[in-house]
């Protein structure tokens, strides 16, 4: 390996050397306050690195690593996500009985399994990235070890993900079969001598894609993602709903794009039908809901219907709106989730939707922010999430796919019912339920969020001239 | 840059309202008060300053905002939507009077709700940038959505989903046409934007015009409304308070009828003529649908929500009847409707503030208890029947004579309107102030403050009533310009337009 090559390799270096360092201060001196002070300069070491190698890329480290523009920005992504839900976690984690510093432990490696996924290259590391990714999941899920339901949701997600993996595994070998290489780059040279694709590689891509959905939970696939998200810790399940869903999203658009998936009928018709189902299944579903956790997922089931609408526009354009929505995205959810773990207490999370009841008049600075996630998630002007929503369409427009585009535009209404559901409660006679006080790096966290959510609604011109510079695949 | 202020001042002030909220009830209500009227102050200045109106822009700003997409921030006033502004701001100031003694909870919350929806209105007259447009016009529905969800009467809740479902929905069908007009106008042309001027004349198939116009229409019919999409309405206005009621069908029923003027007749020149019989009849049948359902009604305020349909069924049909007076009626209208319909809800407000009910089975003989507010009743009445003198009158006879030069058929159905507008608006009076007494109420006349209020709306509605002209000018080049679209593209070059009479010589009834 040369110098080059570690170098732009630094930031998964410093991720992974978080877990061991931990391991070794926790062994000598187990503080909560230590742990938690390194892994938040860690996270902020690992963003300032991507900085530092910037000279360096596109380099490619063959046959795995690809350390280019568009992996980079999605390796910030990650770790910023990373960043703010360990700012989240400190007063929940710090409540919890018995061992806590180990959160912090397998909260890296988990990083780390996303980090990979945004440079793999190769099914291999693919492949080690999902599964570094996935077991970290089991253990932060079920982290809560007292509560019988974090378990249970530890396991049903160790169950079927690993059913899913087994998928994937399967659909990577279909395709090594038919191409004889398994480097994303190989294939693509191997498909252009082919006049005709094989059989075996739409059901190689079928296999792979039952895997990559159940990771998005996209629907079919999508059955874990209430009881996962209602059972995990709620820092976990933002967690879960941001990190490893844009780590898979970027390994999927690179694989995606490199065999040029949206030119092929039978993989548009998929993909579209699959997008449909989700966001028809995810809005409906969450109408019914009580829970707030619950509705977030299937919620996050039907934005993830949105985002691969963006798959089928097959242009560097229809990426780079699918990189702001999935920022925007990220910040709203980090937001609405970071509500809920600041208002749970030592007993009991703030999940259900009574326990909301009159928020806005009790705390109307946190009632404030969670009402600006919501309608941020819902698409109302001011708000983030209504630029990237405006920018999906629009390329999705642009590419002619009007009919998920009007599936969208439908979904829009449905969703916004529920979500003024939620706000509604907020804003309702006070209830009587106590609430907890919140402290200084919650309240840090909700204001960024804010700030970021207002910024990108009111001015993202920046943000976009930014996307469109640096994100190219 | 005044234009820029007018909306900063209102945002501004609402967030000190909203703060101020914690020092008293008193503070967000002056607050608010003095931010409207620095509005109105600078509104009214500009207006001294650009007298003569010509048939430009008086004042045009124009910044980038998202340059990536062609999304300006481009601002710009003509007679039309000064006229629309100088209502917003005289009637803000109004809705927070007449909130003096009715909100007592959640005071700051509430007027930075009230501020924010008139920016939002504010933002929706001035605005030449569709994205823009569409930004503002979906701004002003989360706060009016509070308002009715927070301080609402019983039904609150789902009156407020209702309202926030179906312009929501109506809004995102206009987003999805602003867009499509958007890359039809880019590929024909390789300039991508969002600009009205530029946007202005678009070549595209005649098929392709009804569909994205049917967007827009979808969005602005559902806000006039008119009748198929009028179901969110009578909910709505019963269930805000007086100060929400107000708003919605002074002004936010405006942006409809103003979206008509300023985007289908413009962009969609031919399109909106295939448009118009139905458009046309949709109005005739809501003059008649309405008033029908006003007479049906017991609970004061859906009464006047329904009387509301009526009236704007006249917007639409002179909309659709492509002349001069007939404009000159929808603006009028617009204005007339504005005041004396808010004149009522005010009424209906402050009769529930009194006797706690707004069915009118309960009311009758109540003249004898309030006299004063009896008086104001009987004018407001009157204008929502027509009567010569008030501006109602002006405005529905305008459209008419109007239409009748389109269509006599529907011209003739639509003045069956009036006489159905006398019965429900006698029936308001006979059920409420005259008639015998079915309750004993304890109730007294309007205080001083409410009689200031009342007084100023019977002023400016007489006044329009009587001195129709100054707003007539103010209104006409942005009307003829307007309609300059439609006729350079409807009738053949060679043709000589015929030209229209003037409102002055057509005054003869006067």
């Amino acid at each position: 390996m040369s110098e080059t090559d570690f170098l732009s390799l630094t930031p998964f270096l410093i991720i992974a050397m978080a877990p061991i360092i931990i391991m070794i201060v926790i062994s000598i001196f187990r503080n909560y306050e230590v742990v938690y002070g390194f892994s938040v300069l860690t996270f902020i070491a690992s963003i300032a690195s991507i900085f530092y190698i910037l000279p360096v890329i596109p380099h490619s480290i063959a046959p795995l690593f690809i350390i280019d523009n568009f992996s980079l920005f999605f390796l910030g992504i990650i770790f910023f996500s990373g960043l703010l839900v360990t700012f989240l976690s400190y007063d929940y984690i710090k409540h919890l009985q018995g061992i806590r510093e180990e959160y912090y432990i397998i909260l890296f490696t988990s990083t780390l399994g996303a980090a990979l996924l945004a440079v793999a290259n190769h099914f291999i590391l693919f492949f080690l990235g999902i599964e570094t990714l996935t077991l970290s999941l089991y253990i932060l899920i079920a982290f809560e070890k007292s509560k019988d339901r974090s378990v249970e949701a530890g396991i049903k997600y160790l169950i079927l993900a690993s059913v899913s993996s087994a998928f994937l595994l399967f659909g990577m070998g279909l395709m090594y079969v038919t191409f004889g290489t398994m480097e994303f780059s190989a294939i693509v040279s191997a498909m252009s001598h082919l006049v005709k694709l094989p059989p075996l590689f739409i059901y190689g891509f079928g296999m792979m894609l039952v895997g990559i959905g159940f990771k998005l939970a996209l629907v079919p696939f999508h059955m874990w993602t209430p009881d996962v998200y209602q059972g995990a810790p709620a820092p976990v399940s933002s967690y879960i709903a941001t990190v490893s869903k844009g780590a898979v999203m970027a390994v999927f658009i690179r694989f995606f794009f490199n065999i040029k998936g949206f030119d092929n009928p039978s993989i548009f018709i998929i993909i579209s039908g699959i997008a449909i189902l989700s966001m028809f299944v995810g809005n409906l579903l969450a109408i019914r809901q009580n829970n707030i956790k619950r509705l977030l997922a299937y919620s996050s089931i039907a934005n993830m219907g949105y985002l691969i609408i963006i798959l089928l526009t097959g242009s560097d354009k229809g990426i780079q709106s699918a990189i702001f929505y999935l920022i925007t995205y990220f910040i709203t959810t980090i937001g609405a989730f970071g509500v809920i773990s600041l208002l749970s207490t030592k007993e009991v999370e703030a999940e259900k939707i009574e326990d909301y009841k009159g928020l806005f008049w009790k705390r109307p600075w946190i009632a404030f922010v969670f009402t600006l996630c919501l309608l941020s998630l819902a698409g109302i002007p001011v708000t983030a999430g209504f630029i990237a929503k405006f920018y999906l369409i629009y390329e999705g427009m642009k590419a002619g796919l009007l009919i998920l585009i009007f599936s969208m535009i439908i979904n829009s209404v449905i969703g916004l019912y529920y979500y003024l559901r939620v706000i509604t409660t907020m804003f309702s006679a006070a209830g009587t339920n106590t609430l907890p006080s919140v402290s200084f790096i919650g309240k840090l966290t909700l204001t960024i969020i804010t700030i970021g959510i207002l910024l990108f609604g009111l001015y993202p011109g920046w943000l976009i001239d930014f996307i469109v510079k640096y994100a190219l695949l | 840059m005044i234009l820029v202020y007018l909306i900063v001042i209102l945002l501004a002030g609402a967030f000190l309202a909203w703060i101020s909220g914690n020092l008293g009830h008193l503070w967000p209500r002056i607050i608010s008060i003095v931010t409207l009227s620095v509005d109105l102050f600078l509104i009214v200045l500009s207006l001294v300053h650009i007298v003569p109106f010509s048939d430009k822009w008086l004042i045009d700003i124009q910044y980038d905002w998202i340059p990536q997409f062609g999304i300006g921030f481009h601002f710009a006033l003509d007679g039309l939507s000064l006229l629309m502004l100088l209502l917003t701001f005289f009637l803000g100031i109004i809705s927070v009077l007449i909130s003096w003694k009715e909100i007592n909870s959640k005071v700051g919350f509430f007027h930075f709700n009230l501020l924010l929806i008139l920016a939002g209105i504010v933002g929706v007259f001035l605005s030449l940038d569709l994205f823009l447009f569409y930004f503002f016009w979906e701004l002003m529905l989360v706060p009016m959505y509070f308002l009715i969800g927070i301080w609402g009467h019983e039904n609150r809740t789902k009156a407020s989903y209702k309202f926030f479902l179906y312009t929501q929905a109506s809004g995102l069908l206009m987003f999805i046409s602003i867009l499509a007009l958007y890359f039809v106008h880019g590929k024909s042309t390789g300039m991508y934007t969002f600009d009205y001027n530029q946007l202005l004349g678009t070549q595209m198939s005649a098929s392709t015009a009804v569909l994205i116009m049917s967007g827009f229409l979808a969005a602005f019919l559902v806000k006039l409304p008119v009748v198929p999409l009028h179901n969110w309405l009578p909910d709505a206005h019963s269930e805000a308070p007086t100060a929400g009621s107000l708003i919605l069908a002074a002004l936010l029923l405006k942006t409809g009828a103003y979206g008509l003027l300023r985007f289908i007749v413009p962009l969609f020149p031919t399109a909106s003529v295939s448009f118009a019989p139905i458009g046309m009849t949709l109005g005739v049948i809501g003059i008649l649908y309405g008033a029908k359902l006003a007479f049906a009604q017991t609970d004061l305020k859906r009464l006047i929500a329904y009387t509301s349909v009526s009236h704007m069924g006249f917007v639409i049909l002179g909309v659709f009847s492509f002349n001069e007076l007939a404009y000159q009626g929808v603006v009028m209208q617009m204005i007339a409707h504005g005041i004396s319909t808010g004149a009522l809800f005010i009424m209906a407000g402050q009769l529930s503030e009194r006797i706690h009910t707004r069915d009118i089975t309960l009311m009758g003989g109540l003249w004898e208890k309030a006299p004063f507010m009896g008086a104001i009743g009987l004018i407001f009445s009157m204008a929502s029947l027509g009567l010569p003198g008030l501006g109602n009158f002006i405005a529905e006879l305008l459209i008419l004579i109007g239409a009748f030069e389109a269509n006599i058929l529907l011209a003739c159905l639509a003045c069956l309107g009036l006489i159905a507008a006398t019965l429900y608006s006698l029936r308001i009076l006979q059920k409420v102030f005259y008639g015998k007494k079915n309750t004993e109420w304890k109730m007294n006349d309007l205080s001083i403050r409410e009689k200031i209020i009342s007084l100023s709306l019977v002023v400016i509605i007489i006044g329009i009533g009587h001195l129709p002209q100054p707003v007539l000018d103010i209104a006409k080049p942005a009307l003829l310009k307007t309609l300059e679209y439609h006729n350079e593209n409807t009738y053949h070059k060679n043709e000589v337009v015929k030209s229209k009479p003037d409102f002055k010589s057509n005054i003869f009834f006067y």
